[in-house]
């Protein structure tokens, strides 16, 4: 057991630090939820890409350094600390990308990867339906079989930055005859600008369009567009979830950054004794997710699958960065209700984090039913 | 990085839980809470002769010259277990020992720590753990620079402990001075610190076994027709339990391979903290029979309690974090 980084570790993160303290813009950009905020990290993401620092652990071929997990780890720890702005491709990266890595072929590997990497095409996560939430696998849009392709029609909803993203993936119905809710889905991807779709921009609680609802009426999506084989949608959309998500959707570089921050604002307001306990479990909390994260990498590199532990991962990060971001507001006293602060924007973000990605309701089952071995019960 | 336990540490768990779990442990807890100490001394030996106490000793000692992560390991058995005694007080012991000047003390006392003939004992508050039944009581007296070898304590003395096992007792002044000069206040720093490690894994230990106690007991009792293990808000609760004890167990085993102050603070404060939000809902969901002192799930739930005041509670724990210098990680 060892917490050492290599010799070649030790070289990429100085190069990436500095890198990052010379490209790193000096103003935080504005929100990504906005139409103006988005284009300009769509900039900051091509300027990552061109010197091949926005998915370092890809293969070179797509864009990435190959530099593992362990070294993805270290540039995120690197890339927050040097104040850089949120990925506005998260989605694509965290999750369409492990996906086609594991069940895409050569062809659509080539085709998508490199222009999600420079941020050239952003990617929608459509899933969610009006109907099916928790309860995914009950989800109804279909896809109809057509010359060379499929027809896609329904309803997705909570589809994060779909107002301004380019594409999206998500999972449909093509056998309505399956015997149970779980089969018969096709996984595929479909442009989100093709003739029979319609965005509709929801604002979240602070009225920013961070997601949107998609309406699809009979929208074509061709062979080349289905993840994996027909009727395989959810087994593919899973897999890939299970494993890589839980280490890659939050990186820990980002609270370690942020608990930095934290003691910083404590130690400016005077430390205030009220708010030693909080300041400190945030300084705690992020040490410790930083280590369980080195742990599950470790595991998952010496070939362990990391499915339901994932859920332990989501469950304290979502908490965890809702409590930080509390104790900053406190701590800002009469500032703290002011809508303009990073602070303000980071707890906005953070209060949807036990609902998105499987609410923590759902994980806690996980959690009780698949490491615990509790017994099911009604759900 | 490879932050894992290796195959050898993965044994050295086994082999002691093992023992451990032959050992019959909760009667041995029951005597010890009465101040009968023979059944003890027969587990003290066998874990000794496991190497627990040799495992942070020098190899000039009689020690194995391991290293705090093989402590930790152990620390967390004994805790799975709720093995009584000094434990954690002879590791610190002996860390102090280690640390001083004159190597005299280590010389003559070292030996007999590591194999297991003696136990040991100081006090890093007021009181010290079983100093009635500990061969070597270590004493600095505050605002001194001086290491005593203090008479034993009558066991008139003893002070309750919320955990009945953890027999408390103020440690008589005077005795043989061992050692003086600032090296000592040294050598106690780092006591503490090993101290506080080992508290941190046994917490950890303890909330462990409370955890795969309910889950079993859940998984059995009915109610409503069902095990009571299948409603959600029981599952959830033990959820919580789970997750709060796999994020300690990394703080703690960071803690263990960088042994900072800092991390050793935080390595406390994560383990107690889960340990005790185990047993409460350990007690919770065992409804009253959790409540009894026949039950053997009390062995852990008081032990939980009074792990988080020992070797330094949340507040200085999370004090010393806070001082801790700002890191790029
Ligand atoms: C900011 C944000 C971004 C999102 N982005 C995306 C996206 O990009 N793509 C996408 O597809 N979706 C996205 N979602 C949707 C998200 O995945 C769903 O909101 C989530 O799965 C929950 O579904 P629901 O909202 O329908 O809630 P419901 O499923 O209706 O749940 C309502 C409440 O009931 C609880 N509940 C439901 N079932 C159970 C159960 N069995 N046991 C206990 N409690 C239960 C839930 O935990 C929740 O508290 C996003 C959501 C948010 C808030």
């Amino acid at each position: 057991m060892d917490l050492a980084f290599t010799e070649e570790e030790k070289a990429f993160r100085a190069e990436a630090r500095a890198w990052l303290t010379a490209h790193v813009p000096g103003s935080p950009l504005p929100s990504l939820e906005t139409a103006e905020g988005f284009a300009a990290h769509r900039t900051w993401e091509a300027e990552l890409a061109a010197e091949r620092w926005s998915v370092v652990n890809w293969p070179a071929r797509y864009g990435g350094r190959e530099t593992g997990l362990i070294g993805w780890l270290a540039f995120e720890e690197e890339y927050w600390a040097a104040g850089a702005p949120g990925r506005v491709g998260q989605n694509g990266i965290s999750l369409l990308a492990p996906t086609l890595f594991d069940h895409g072929t050569e062809e659509q590997r080539a085709r998508v990867l490199p222009p999600m990497a420079t941020g050239e095409v952003v990617w929608a996560q459509a899933w969610s339906e009006p109907e099916a939430g928790s309860d995914l696998a009950s989800l109804r849009s279909r896809a109809v079989r057509t010359d060379g392709g499929w027809r896609v029609s329904g309803q997705k909803t909570w589809s994060s930055r779909a107002a301004f993203a380019d594409r999206a993936f998500g999972l449909f119905r093509s056998d309505p005859e399956a015997s149970k809710p779980h089969q018969g889905l096709t996984y595929l991807m479909f442009d989100l600008r093709a003739p029979g779709v319609t965005v509709r921009p929801i604002g979240r609680l602070d009225g920013k369009p961070a997601f949107a609802e998609l309406f699809l009426d009979e929208v074509f999506v061709p062979d080349r567009d289905v993840i994996g084989e027909p009727g395989e949608g959810w087994r593919i959309a899973m897999s890939a979830a299970g494993n890589e998500r839980g280490l890659m959707l939050r990186s820990p570089g980002r609270f370690l950054a942020a608990a930095d921050r934290l003691r910083g604002l404590w130690r400016q307001q005077g430390s205030p004794p009220s708010a030693h306990d909080r300041v400190a479990d945030a300084v705690i909390g992020a040490r410790a997710y930083q280590l369980f994260t080195y742990a599950a990498a470790s595991r998952f590199l010496e070939g362990a699958s990391l499915g339901p532990e994932s859920s332990l991962n989501k469950v304290f990060w979502s908490e965890y960065d809702i409590a930080l971001h509390e104790t900053a507001l406190d701590l800002l006293g009469d500032e703290g209700e002011s809508a303009d602060s990073d602070w303000a924007e980071g707890y906005v973000f953070s209060l949807a984090g036990p609902i998105y990605a499987g609410t923590n309701e759902i994980q806690r089952d996980i959690v009780a039913e698949r490491l615990l071995g509790l017994p099911k019960g009604r759900r | 990085m490879r932050f894992v336990l290796d195959a050898g540490q993965r044994a050295f768990a086994d082999s002691l839980d093992a023992m451990l779990t032959a050992a019959g442990t909760p009667s041995v807890v029951r005597d010890w809470s009465r101040g009968e100490h023979a059944s003890g001394r027969t587990l003290w030996s066998r874990i000794a002769d496991a190497g627990v106490f040799a495992l942070t000793v020098p190899e000039e000692y009689g020690g194995l010259g391991a290293g705090p992560v093989e402590l930790v390991v152990a620390f967390v058995e004994l805790g799975r277990h709720a093995v009584p005694g000094p434990l954690v007080e002879t590791v610190a012991a002996a860390a102090l020992l280690t640390g001083l000047d004159d190597p005299g003390p280590a010389k003559r006392l070292l030996p007999v720590l590591a194999s297991g003939a003696s136990t040991a004992t100081l006090a890093p508050g007021p009181y010290a753990l079983d100093a009635d039944m500990a061969d070597v009581r270590l004493t600095t007296p505050p605002g001194t620079n001086d290491l005593y070898l203090a008479p034993p304590a009558g066991a008139a003395e003893v002070r309750r402990s919320l955990d009945p096992a953890r027999r408390l007792f103020p440690l008589p002044p005077g005795g043989e001075l061992l050692a003086s000069g600032p090296q000592v206040a040294v050598a106690a720093g780092h006591a503490l610190a090993r101290g506080r490690l080992a508290t941190a894994a046994q917490a950890l230990g303890v909330g462990l076994a409370l955890l795969d106690r309910t889950v079993r007991y859940v998984g059995q009792r009915s109610q409503f027709g069902v095990p009571v293990g299948s409603f959600q808000a029981v599952k959830h609760r033990l959820a919580d339990a789970k997750i709060a004890l796999e994020f300690a167990r990394a703080v703690l085993f960071g803690a263990a391979l960088t042994t900072t102050a800092a991390d050793v603070a935080a390595a406390k404060v994560t383990a107690c903290e889960a340990a005790y939000t185990t047993a409460r809902a350990a007690l919770q969901l065992h409804g009253a029979i959790g409540y009894t002192a026949e039950y053997d799930l009390s062995l852990w739930l008081t032990k939980a309690r009074a792990l988080r005041t020992a070797w330094g509670g949340p507040r200085e724990c999370r004090a010393l974090v806070l001082s801790g210098r700002d890191r790029r990680w």
